[in-house]
């Protein structure tokens, strides 16, 4: 199967069938850190992910926020 | 894997709930959780006009769908930063999603309105990027509130952002900071109050909100955030999580019912004037510590300027992006939680 990844984008060969958490294993990927989506529809941990599947492993995280936040006053 | 509630087939696992859920009973979920958020910190009442600050990414998009889907009257405000290709694209995604569903955008653009953009901004005024980026937007967000007439800014900051902070609040004991970090921060000395409405949702679940909603979102990482501190403390979290579902929950939750209070400025503190006394920039006219605010002193280095108006004056935002009919959805069934979660 070809699965996806962003940040980078890059897409990788996989065999199925394999489990949705044995393909993150294999990926070094922490479950709470993304989700996986297999034709466009999202798959939970135990779903089996075949050979023709088309898979997209989406990276939840996203940063950014000003250490100093929350703030309701101005910086000095 | 099956739903908690209906037993028909899930589509998401949520460890830390230790439940599965549908595609139904998950989106009811996220909407209950709003709510839930929203009444146990009183955050907004019936009739509240919500600006939400909204910047193509998932959590602000989801912050916006939910709020209206609950029934309030929400206008977002799109902040251009001048982050090159990210920053076009992020517009590009805040604005179909207003003009899909009719709702009323505002885009204030920091190179077209100001004369600068946040990467020359911050190297100009030696700040870290998020820092020029985080001082920018929570001053041009109070001033299109105040200017607007809003009575509540909504930011769509979610559990794992409220975690992160906390835990990089408390390796460095940042008690002022920790003192502020609440869900809910009231107006006052010329600021609106600003409300979190998606601290009991993590940012998975976001994500997978939006996949559910078709609501497209920029997936695309901001190029300034590489490498901080803030992503260092969620992959740390999300470390601990994996191996202890519930404890990013646990410690954000347990700090707001057990700890927050202890870093409340003391008496003395706001006796002595340096906690909540507050003048007025002589430049902008916004809340000021000092004789000129962080904002117009990050503006005069940047070299840019504001842009040609009257201040506090309730004119219109310097360049309205979309105007189309604000449009009320209808309240969604607000039966009591019926998928076990609390």
């Amino acid at each position: 199967m070809q699965v996806e990844l962003r940040n980078p984008t890059r897409t990788v060969e996989f065999d199925g069938p394999i489990a949705v958490t044995a393909l993150l294993a294999r990926l070094s990927l922490n479950r709470e850190s993304v989700l996986v989506i297999r034709d466009g529809t999202l798959v939970p941990g135990d779903a089996m992910l075949a050979d023709d599947d088309q898979v997209e492993i989406r990276s939840v995280i996203s940063g950014g926020v000003d250490s100093r936040y929350p703030s309701s006053g101005s910086t000095p | 894997m099956k739903c908690r509630v209906c037993r028909e087939p899930a589509i998401i696992d949520i460890r830390r709930h230790n439940a599965n859920f549908c595609v139904d009973h998950f989106l009811r979920l996220c909407r209950d959780q709003v709510a839930k958020a929203i009444d146990k910190h009183d955050m907004l009442g019936p009739g509240d006009r919500v600006l939400v600050a909204v910047s193509g990414g998932k959590d602000s998009l989801a912050l916006w769908d939910i709020l209206v889907e609950l029934g309030y009257e929400v206008d977002g405000l799109y902040l251009g930063l001048g982050i090159g290709e990210y920053s076009a694209s992020s517009e590009g995604y805040t604005r179909r999603f207003a003009e899909e569903r009719g709702l009323h955008l505002e885009v204030v653009d920091l190179p077209d309105d100001y004369g600068f953009n946040i990467p020359d901004g911050a190297r100009a005024a030696r700040r870290v990027p998020c820092s020029a980026c985080g001082m920018s937007k929570r001053h041009l967000f109070d001033e299109a509130a105040r200017r607007g007439g809003y009575d509540a800014v909504a930011t769509g900051h979610n559990l794992d952002d409220e975690a992160a902070v906390l835990f990089g609040n408390v390796l460095r004991w940042q008690d002022e900071y920790l003192g502020r970090q609440r869900p809910v921060l009231p107006a006052g000395d010329g600021f609106p109050k600003k409300v979190k409405p998606l601290v009991r949702l993590g940012e998975r679940e976001m994500a997978a909100y939006c996949v559910l909603r078709e609501i497209d979102y920029v997936v695309e990482e901001c190029p300034m955030a590489a490498g901080n501190k803030h992503l260092g403390y969620k992959e740390a979290l999300n470390a601990i999580e994996e191996q202890s579902p519930g404890a990013k929950e646990a410690f954000y939750s347990g700090f707001l019912s057990r700890a927050v209070d202890r870093f409340a400025p003391t008496d003395e503190q706001l006796a002595d004037g340096s906690s909540d006394t507050l003048g007025v920039c002589v430049r902008c006219g916004a809340p000021s510590g000092g004789e000129v605010c962080a904002f117009c002193r990050l503006l005069e280095r940047a070299g840019g300027s504001h842009p040609e108006r009257t201040f506090g004056s309730g004119v219109e935002g310097t360049r309205v992006a979309v105007t189309l009919s604000p449009t009320r959805a209808s309240i969604v069934d607000a039966k009591p939680l019926s998928n076990g979660v609390t």
